[in-house]
């Protein structure tokens, strides 16, 4: 079945009279059959006009259900080994027992103050630079060698030489986070600020703004929106960065949960971790986008 | 052809001793480098306007005019030339120059009487004046009902409104104006051309307006100057002898039609 539909429209005349002009001498333009094309309407594969409610609730209950009924297969059917694949309900009840006897909450903690610092402080440093370098040329020029270099090494590179500078207590895990998110950041929010509309900044200036006005009244309140988009994109990475930085050294949080129930080959306990991980992000993800629309209401919807 | 215009009615009083134009440019031009070429887009531009004076600027699309308006805003620098502001030499932006723009400039952050605020505030008055100041320019726009909401609740002509209240509300001593009504239909179009006329008797503003549409200009303006493309000059400067009052109807008027005529033709050179 194709999308377009052709019709054959009234087949040319090989010597069309209406597109050569009496007498001329050059041959006459080749043409083949005419071919109408038009656009069949389509609802599942409908771009930017939305789909039905029913759609709506349907697809996530489809994208959710499959994975699982795929792995209830392959576990319960005894396709994989448990050691491998454990079964959804033992990752469940094994979550349980986490939760009850393990102090798996602590973990969690653990884990997520050391993604909040090292956010917050990649956030407290990357945003004032990030407008800055957007706003003022020289600025950029300035701090893009080294931005941009730095932004290409990996940051897992870094570790070592991080746990020579800093140890391997919380201050270390932190840095990694921070590290790992920050230029990022900046490189964003540096794109942000120069896709400010030039009308605005003239429209501040012709109002009488000097450049600390237009910095802080102008370009930081138009950035915040996507300031926080950047926000909401890059806590995801922080989460990364902290995996990596608990697995080298750590007495709690979830990586280093992790990779001890690796070596027990406690799969099931892996499982529930990477699970918990997953929520906690949607959990943020759901904040930071409230956070925006209380912090930026004006900002025009849809465009979130 | 220097034409003489009729005093408008509140710049009475005794002349002082030198009096200088509000706005005015000297032997002004501009040259960019296009792709490794000089290019001349303004050269040797005059104009002058005169305390309370609606001019218009016309031209050709890509006659320079809307560079013209950046760099007597100050937000671009001429390569000659200068611009100077009840006599004084002007370098860069400031609020004695305010400007309205073609696309909607209001900060979208800020309601409405925020944003007129915006720059009032940037001068230093005192809340109550402010407040007096902001209730008066929403009401000369019309807008009063709607101080409180944000930009994105107004539709593109009530957009343009609040941007020029908030350039009115600044005072300056000129208000420039780049194509304001160009992104409209034609209907609010004319709307505001009647609101535009209207704005003008209510506050005797200084006003420079840069447009294409020949129209507008013999509508709302005292004066005109004919801009020529390439490099951008001004051709003429030209009266219209036009009531100061003005209805959309004028605009079928035998004379109305006789000064579009002549000024498409003299565009069309």
């Amino acid at each position: 079945m194709t999308e377009f539909s052709s019709t054959e429209a009234e087949p040319a005349v090989p010597n069309d009279k209406r597109f050569s002009h009496e007498g001329a001498t050059t041959a006459p333009i080749q043409k083949s059959a005419k071919k109408r094309l038009r656009l069949r309407p389509s609802t599942f594969w409908s771009v930017r006009q939305g789909i039905p409610t029913w759609l709506k609730i349907l697809m996530p209950i489809i994208g959710i259900s499959v994975p699982l009924i795929a792995w209830s297969i392959l576990s319960y059917g005894g396709f994989v080994k448990d050691i491998f694949l454990p079964a959804p309900t033992t990752v469940i009840s094994t979550g349980i027992e986490l939760f009850t006897e393990d102090e798996l909450i602590k973990d969690i903690v653990a884990s997520a103050s050391r993604v909040l610092g090292g956010f917050a402080l990649a956030g407290l440093v990357s945003v004032p630079i990030g407008l800055l370098m957007g706003t003022f040329e020289s600025i950029a020029s300035l701090l893009n060698p080294f931005v941009s270099a730095v932004r290409y090494m990996p940051v897992a590179a870094f570790v070592p030489l991080i746990v020579i500078w800093a140890g391997i207590d919380e201050t270390a895990k932190f840095l990694i986070v921070f590290l790992g998110i920050v230029l990022y950041n900046i490189a964003m929010i540096v794109d942000a600020v120069r896709a400010i509309p030039d009308e605005l900044l003239n429209a501040a200036y012709t109002l009488g703004s000097n450049r600390l006005v237009l910095l802080f009244k102008v370009i930081f309140p138009a950035a915040l929106p996507s300031i926080m988009n950047t926000m909401r994109v890059n806590i995801a990475g922080a989460w990364n960065f902290l995996i990596l930085a608990e697995l080298i050294a750590a007495e709690q949080g979830l990586g280093f949960r992790i990779i001890r129930s690796q070596r027990y080959l406690q799969t099931d306990r892996v499982l529930f971790c990477i699970l918990i991980i997953g929520l906690i992000g949607l959990l943020t993800d759901f904040l930071l986008k409230q956070l925006g629309m209380f912090l930026t209401p004006w900002y025009e919807q849809g465009e979130r | 052809m220097a034409e003489t215009l009729p005093l408008p009615p509140n710049s009475g009083g005794p002349p002082s001793m030198v009096e200088h134009p509000k706005l005015s440019v000297h032997g002004l031009s501009k040259n960019f480098v296009y792709q490794g070429n000089p290019l001349t887009v303004l050269e040797n531009v005059d104009i002058e306007l005169k305390a309370n004076e609606f001019i218009c600027l016309v031209g050709s699309s890509g006659c320079g005019k809307s560079t013209l308006l950046k760099i007597i805003a100050g937000l671009m620098s001429p390569t000659m030339g200068e611009v100077r502001v009840e006599g004084e030499a002007v370098e860069g932006p400031g609020s004695d120059r305010g400007m309205v723009f073609q696309s909607y400039s209001l900060f979208p952050w800020l309601t409405v009487a925020k944003n007129v605020e915006f720059g009032l505030k940037l001068q230093g008055l005192p809340k109550a004046e402010r407040r007096e100041r902001i209730a008066y320019y929403l009401d000369v726009v019309g807008l009063s009902r709607f101080a409180n909401a944000l930009p994105k609740q107004l539709s593109g002509g009530m957009k343009q409104r609040a941007a020029i209240a908030r350039a009115l509300a600044n005072e300056p001593e000129v208000m420039l104006m780049d194509e304001p009504f160009g992104a409209l239909d034609a209907q609010t179009k004319e709307q505001l051309q009647q609101f535009m006329q209207e704005v003008w008797e209510r506050t005797h503003m200084t006003i420079l307006m840069v447009t294409h549409d020949v129209e507008e200009a013999i509508f709302l303006s005292h004066r005109v100057y004919i801009m020529d493309s390439h490099p951008g000059r001004i051709r003429e400067n030209l009266h219209i002898p036009l009531p100061e009052h003005r209805e959309l109807d004028i605009k079928i008027t035998p004379k109305f039609l006789e000064l579009k005529r002549y000024i498409t033709n003299q565009l069309g050179h």
